[in-house]
């Protein structure tokens, strides 16, 4: 990628973060290169949503700095705001609202003009449209996560958080997340997501940076992290189809998303 | 960011507004514990109180039925905001590009026009069960004024819960009091029947004031000192709830 020459579409220095005697963030730094798809991985609690509520504007660091499109997150909040969305941990969508009627109201609140065709378009592009008319509470997990993401789409920002977009997921819906990621990145979207699924990082991340108690302790491509290990050696090892092999296998013929049938998995010898 | 401070207000609005359209119970709930007062008081206990003024004790009592279903409807004020809280929808919010006071705006802007519609129906009962007024398009335009006044008053108190609370109970609780505060006034019988403290709360609370100038207002009759003192009481109030519930709001999306 051709980044080296532009600003870092996220920096992130010495951010730390403190909720009374829990030091959640002790310093962290990382840049993400813009077009990027940055994976920020971690276990349970170790500060990654509280990072990613920084840079979205919705909680002040301690001390440190943070930018975003070149905009610092506590002097110029507005301006991030402009450049990013945010996909939480929690499917964010109004249950009361249809489909079609969240996206418009995202529209809406973008000030966009023509909120409908916009609605349609995204329904259509996150397979959608036949639910778009129905509340948005009688979905299932991977549809309203669908159209989590899909809201935060509206109006194209160059950022795009997404705090363990795949967390309580089933693999095909998990499967179809990815797609949407990676397709993204190629539209020039610059992606922050955060995971504690280490395949989801090494399927995604053009960069991977691993928080643990509250610091970065490594930050590199797939390859990188790897030779921090002895280097592999060869052994031959039957290869055994995983589970989710087979059940992508059985299920796959009825999904709605045969366009790319179950590829992802079928890489793991060492 | 103020330039489309309207416009997020708007869409706000009709986001909650929809929310009450899909599910109108609430505004039915609403109306359903004045009304069942509304009979209590008229046909059970009514004909034992004298008011001592000539009028039929249904007109003498509405007014204060009408601050008691503002009152409860404002609990699902808070209860909305606390759902938005709880949710993502409000971190979305937050993340946006969006005018920040409108989110609040939203709720309380929804807040009045669905006790607006609690009161329509709770006056239309009170109609039918012989309540009579030859209260002028004025008279009904300062009577809509100052309960529209008194329920932005009482909407912003509720965001103060809705932003704070822990459960939902929590969020709708503190409307208990406040329906409760019309029975300690001179809603349903006259302050001078009871004992001096009482009688001097009684008189000295923002319900009586507001409850005596809605009551002149629908019988005719001069409205005098109370409506300053009911127009100083709900426009305090608005102020000091406004200004406590956006404190709370900055301090939270800070």
């Amino acid at each position: 990628m051709t980044t080296t020459a532009r600003e870092p579409a996220i920096r992130v220095q010495a951010i730390t973060k403190s909720f009374k005697d829990l030091h959640v963030l002790q310093g962290v730094d990382f840049d993400v290169a813009a077009g990027s798809i940055f994976a920020l991985l971690g276990s349970n609690g170790a500060g990654k949503t509280t990072l990613v509520r920084i840079l979205s504007t919705l909680l002040k660091a301690d001390s440190g700095t943070a930018t975003v499109q070149g905009f610092d997150v506590s002097s110029a909040p507005a301006d991030v705001r402009k450049s990013i969305s945010l996909t939480g941990q929690f499917a964010a969508v109004d249950e009361v609202l249809t489909g079609r009627e969240n996206l418009i109201l995202i529209a809406k609140l973008r000030h966009l003009k023509d909120p409908g065709t916009i609605a349609d378009d995204l329904l259509a592009r996150f397979s959608l449209t036949d639910a778009g008319n129905r509340k948005a509470g009688t979905y299932s997990g991977g549809m309203r996560r669908r159209l989590d993401i899909a809201m935060s789409l509206v109006g194209n920002p160059p950022v795009v958080f997404l705090d363990e977009p795949t967390t309580g997921l089933d693999p095909q819906a998990r499967i179809e997340v990815w797609q949407t990621v990676k397709q993204l990145a190629e539209g020039g979207t610059t992606i922050l997501l955060t995971t504690q699924y280490l395949d989801e990082a090494e399927q995604l991340a053009d960069r991977i940076a691993i928080l643990h108690k509250g610091t970065i302790i490594q930050n590199g491509t797939l390859a990188e992290l790897k030779q921090l290990l002895p280097a592999a050696k060869v052994e031959y090892i039957e290869k055994q189809p995983s589970l989710e092999d087979v059940f992508l296998a059985l299920v796959g013929e009825t999904s709605d998303t045969a366009d790319q049938p179950a590829t992802p998995a079928g890489e793991e010898s060492r | 960011m103020t330039a489309h401070a309207l416009s997020d207000t708007g869409t706000l609005t009709g986001r909650s507004l929809r929310h009450i359209l899909r599910s109108p119970d609430t505004i039915i709930t609403t109306a359903i514990t004045p009304i069942a007062l509304l009979l209590l008081f008229v046909y059970v206990l009514g004909g034992a109180i004298n008011t001592g003024t000539g009028e039929s004790y249904i007109n003498y009592m509405l007014p204060g039925i009408l601050l008691i279903t503002i009152a409860s409807g404002i609990a699902y004020t808070a209860y909305r905001l606390f759902l938005d809280m709880q949710g993502g929808i409000f971190e979305r919010f937050q993340s946006m590009p969006i005018s920040r006071p409108s989110v609040l705006w939203a709720h309380v802007l929804t807040s009045l026009i669905a006790n607006l519609a609690s009161l329509v129906i709770v006056i239309g009962v009170a109609l039918i069960m012989g309540f009579r007024t030859g209260a002028s398009v004025v008279d009904w335009l300062a009577a809509a004024g100052i309960l529209i006044l008194f329920t932005l008053a009482l909407s912003w108190i509720a965001v103060m819960p809705g932003l704070t609370a822990k459960t939902i109970d929590g969020a709708s609780g503190f409307s208990y009091p406040l329906i409760f505060l019309p029975f300690i006034s001179s809603a349903f019988v006259p302050t001078d029947s009871m004992p001096g403290p009482v009688a001097w709360f009684a008189e000295n609370q923002p319900v009586t004031s507001i409850v005596n100038t809605l009551r002149a207002l629908f019988a005719q009759e001069p409205v005098g000192n109370d409506l300053w003192i009911a127009l100083g009481w709900c426009v305090g109030l608005l102020v000091v709830a406004y200004l406590g519930a956006t404190a709370i709001y900055r301090k939270k999306i800070s």
